[in-house]
């Protein structure tokens, strides 16, 4: 007797309706499209309503005001800027200068948070309490405060331009903001960027061919003298050849301020130092969380193999501890980027102040321009996390290989 | 500042999504019982909230007077303090009925706001606020100099037109809040401060030493200070201009706060017609008859409210100039009311 061979049930029909209803199949497919159609039926309500009334009402719309000019200045621009340019040239200016800001906070408040977190366990009495007075007294006071204390009370106290504190008769520091020389290529400029490219890459190229002696023969080669003679030597030859690379422009004091050289405002460093000083006292514990997470026994173990503690730390505890620290992590980098916006309290010309400040009252407006703000802020909060995720995922690999 | 601007934002989007978009403001003050009026967070002589909390200004009296002529009551009036950026938000929103918070009359804010001026009432020019210690006598000094301004102002070009036409070189630093611009400016970031001659002379009250700082003679823009009105009600916007129609005409009448009663039993024509005792203009606004009276008697004439807040009776003591009447010298001139 033979068993004749059931039908198979059709597969793609099932797991579709799994996929879409869930377990309630095809009226949770009903659902969820009854659903949808809800919501697309607002939106189009919405957006049809509002372009109706601004109409009646006669209010401008429409993105068609990127393209006029703008007519006001802004006192730092990553690229050229002009007030005889468009709003669209504003609009890059504001991202610039936001993604500056929050780009060298990210850096400057990993930096601190993780000497912050070192310090809370290290076994110094004293620096573990300056450490954990720091965590506290930081973060327990409001932000925008922070910032106005580092502007008006720090940076304010500066002195005026002519009586600037000249370091090195070419670096003057007053509350118009640090102005430094500003280095200008010269004709030696080119060759001395090529020999520089040059050593680094005969460096690397040597470093590779030491690690394949070591693990291929067991040969240790000793290439430091060579690697410095590469670094130092080549640029040097460039340099005797070709002439000198830079030449500093030094900043003179002419009228109200100085002229040449180049600045960085006040605004931008008041800014920076209390996003990135208060953003480290959270990351700071996030840290300290994540390595306390690592069981002491790891560290044991490396210790009792004969790592030293900083390679202990440096091979095991830290990549471990980075997958407990990773998404808090990320949530501060985006609070960061976020808080930067209460840059328009000191005047830092960033993405708020510049577009959706003065563009959105010269223009009127605001739908457009809360519009593209709230988009640019998200596409930048989704490519932050977008890269931590990448790194989380990578770092789950080798950590699982 | 930046939540408030957004609130606005989407009380815009909301005002606007709904269809009944009835644009009967008359009625909905009447409704209220309150005259929902836009002003300033606080500029001397303008709109500032007095040692008692009660709002004062020039601005403010004509959001008073509205009050007075609607309600017969000139403090029924809910104050809703403003900075630059989120005030034509709140009135295209409906938040506000009026706008009397010194705002410029320009062309792009006549047409594309939706909104609609309803005269003025001030005729101001941007000018520069420095400090004596500096030693500058003209505007025309001021090359390589570091500006402090607020944003979401017609300020900010008018400083970028003069500086390029004059061929100087500048900084700016913009500041949401006129606090913040003036505390900048106290602390030596900036070497001008810059906005409207009457707010200059309005801020540096605030300043530690005001006698230390000096006005500059140029004024380098035209600034007629208006109230504004959403479009799509002319009804409305009859009553705003009216109402200060009627303040300036009252100065030229010779009516005050004081005598205003007196001269409402007079018999000469135009008064008859002003006060109501001939004829019924105050209906044909969709007030009541005595509406001339009403707004006399609560804030006095121009004039009057022009002394007591920025003039001579007042701390900031600016001349009339421009605001004077046109047949004293002035520009201040309103239609008859016939």
């Amino acid at each position: 007797m033979t068993i004749e061979s059931r039908e198979p049930p059709a597969r793609l029909i099932f797991r579709l309706k799994r996929a879409l209803g869930g377990r309630a199949g095809w009226n949770g497919v009903a659902a969820q499209i009854a659903f949808a159609a809800v919501l697309i039926w607002l939106g189009y309500e919405i957006v049809a309503n509002v372009r109706v009334n601004l109409e009646t009402q006669r209010i401008t719309s429409g993105f068609g005001f990127l393209k006029n000019t703008a007519g006001f200045d802004i006192n730092q621009s990553l690229i050229t800027y002009t007030g005889s340019e468009s709003y669209a040239r504003v609009l890059f200016v504001g991202i610039l200068n936001t993604l500056l800001v929050s780009i060298t906070g990210i850096v400057l408040a990993s930096v601190i948070g993780l000497l912050v977190a070192l310090g809370r366990l290290s076994p110094s009495w004293l620096l573990s309490r300056v450490a954990g007075a720091y965590v506290e007294l930081i973060r327990n006071l409001p932000l925008l405060f922070q910032i106005l204390f580092w502007y008006l009370a720090v940076l304010g106290a500066l002195p005026n331009p002519r009586q600037s504190i000249s370091l090195f008769g070419g670096v003057f520091l007053s509350n118009r903001g640090l102005i430094v020389p500003r280095p200008v290529a010269e004709p030696g400029f080119d060759p001395f960027l090529l020999a520089v490219v040059i050593a680094i890459i005969a460096s690397l190229g040597l470093h590779y061919y030491a690690r394949r002696q070591l693990f291929a023969r067991g040969r240790v080669v000793r290439i430091w003298p060579y690697v410095i003679g590469a670094l130092i030597g080549l640029p040097l030859l460039s340099a005797l050849v070709f002439g000198l690379p830079l030449i500093f422009e030094i900043p003179v004091l002419k009228g109200f301020n100085f002229a040449g050289g180049s600045r960085v405002i006040p605004e931008f460093v008041a800014l920076l130092v209390a996003l990135s000083t208060y953003t480290a006292s959270f990351i700071a514990e996030i840290i300290r969380a994540g390595i306390l997470s690592v069981h002491r026994g790891q560290m044991e173990a490396g210790l009792s193999l004969g790592l030293s503690r900083g390679s202990v730390l440096r091979l095991i505890v830290v990549p471990q501890a980075l997958r407990v620290i990773l998404p808090p992590l990320t949530n501060q980098y985006l609070n960061l980027t976020k808080n930067s916006s209460l840059a328009v309290a000191i005047g830092y010309p960033d993405l708020v102040s510049v577009f959706a400040g003065t563009a959105l009252s010269q223009t009127g407006q605001a739908i457009e321009i809360i519009g593209i703000t709230m988009g640019v802020y998200l596409a930048i909060s989704l490519i932050t996390s977008a890269i931590m995720s990448f790194y989380g995922w990578r770092l789950g690999r080798s950590l699982a290989a | 500042m930046k939540r408030a601007s957004l609130v606005f934002t989407l009380a815009l989007a909301a005002g606007l999504t709904s269809h009944a978009a009835v644009a009967d403001t008359l009625k909905t003050i009447k409704d209220r019982g309150m005259v929902s009026c836009g002003v300033s967070e606080g500029l001397a002589g303008f709109s500032i909230p007095d040692d008692k909390g009660n709002w004062t200004g020039l601005d403010v009296d004509i959001c008073r007077a509205l009050a007075a002529a609607i309600f017969n009551d000139p403090s029924k009036v809910k104050f809703q303090p403003l900075n630059a950026k989120n005030r034509f938000t709140a009135l295209q929103s409906g938040e506000i009925d009026v706008l009397s918070r010194n705002t410029t009359w320009t062309l792009s804010r006549d047409t594309s706001l939706g909104a609609n001026f309803a005269g003025v009432t001030y005729y101001d020019g941007q000018g520069f606020l420095v400090k004596k210690a500096l030693k500058v006598n003209s505007a025309l000094e001021l090359n390589s100099a570091s500006v402090c301004v607020q944003t979401g102002t017609t300020t900010e070009q008018n400083l970028a037109d003069y500086f390029k036409g004059n061929n100087m070189k500048y900084e700016v630093i913009a500041f949401s809040g006129a606090d913040e611009t003036v505390k900048a400016y106290e602390s030596g970031r900036c070497d001008v401060f810059t906005t409207d001659v009457s707010g200059l002379y309005a801020e540096r009250l605030k300043l530690a030493n005001p006698a230390d700082h000096v006005v500059l003679p140029e004024v380098i823009s035209k600034e007629p200070l208006g109230p504004m009105v959403r479009h799509g009600d002319d009804q409305w916007f009859d009553i705003v201009k009216w109402t200060l129609f009627a303040m300036i005409d009252a100065e030229e009448l010779g009516v005050t706060q004081k005598n205003a009663d007196e001269m409402a039993k007079s018999d000469k024509p135009d008064l008859k017609r002003a006060f109501g005792t001939d004829g019924n203009l105050g209906e044909q606004l969709g007030l009541t008859k005595d509406w001339f009276g009403r707004i006399i008697k609560a804030v006095g004439n121009y004039g009057e409210a022009f002394d007591r807040n920025v003039g001579a009776g007042s701390k900031l003591q600016i001349a009339r100039g421009l605001n004077n009447l046109w047949n004293k010298g002035g520009i201040q001139y309103a239609p008859p009311i016939r």
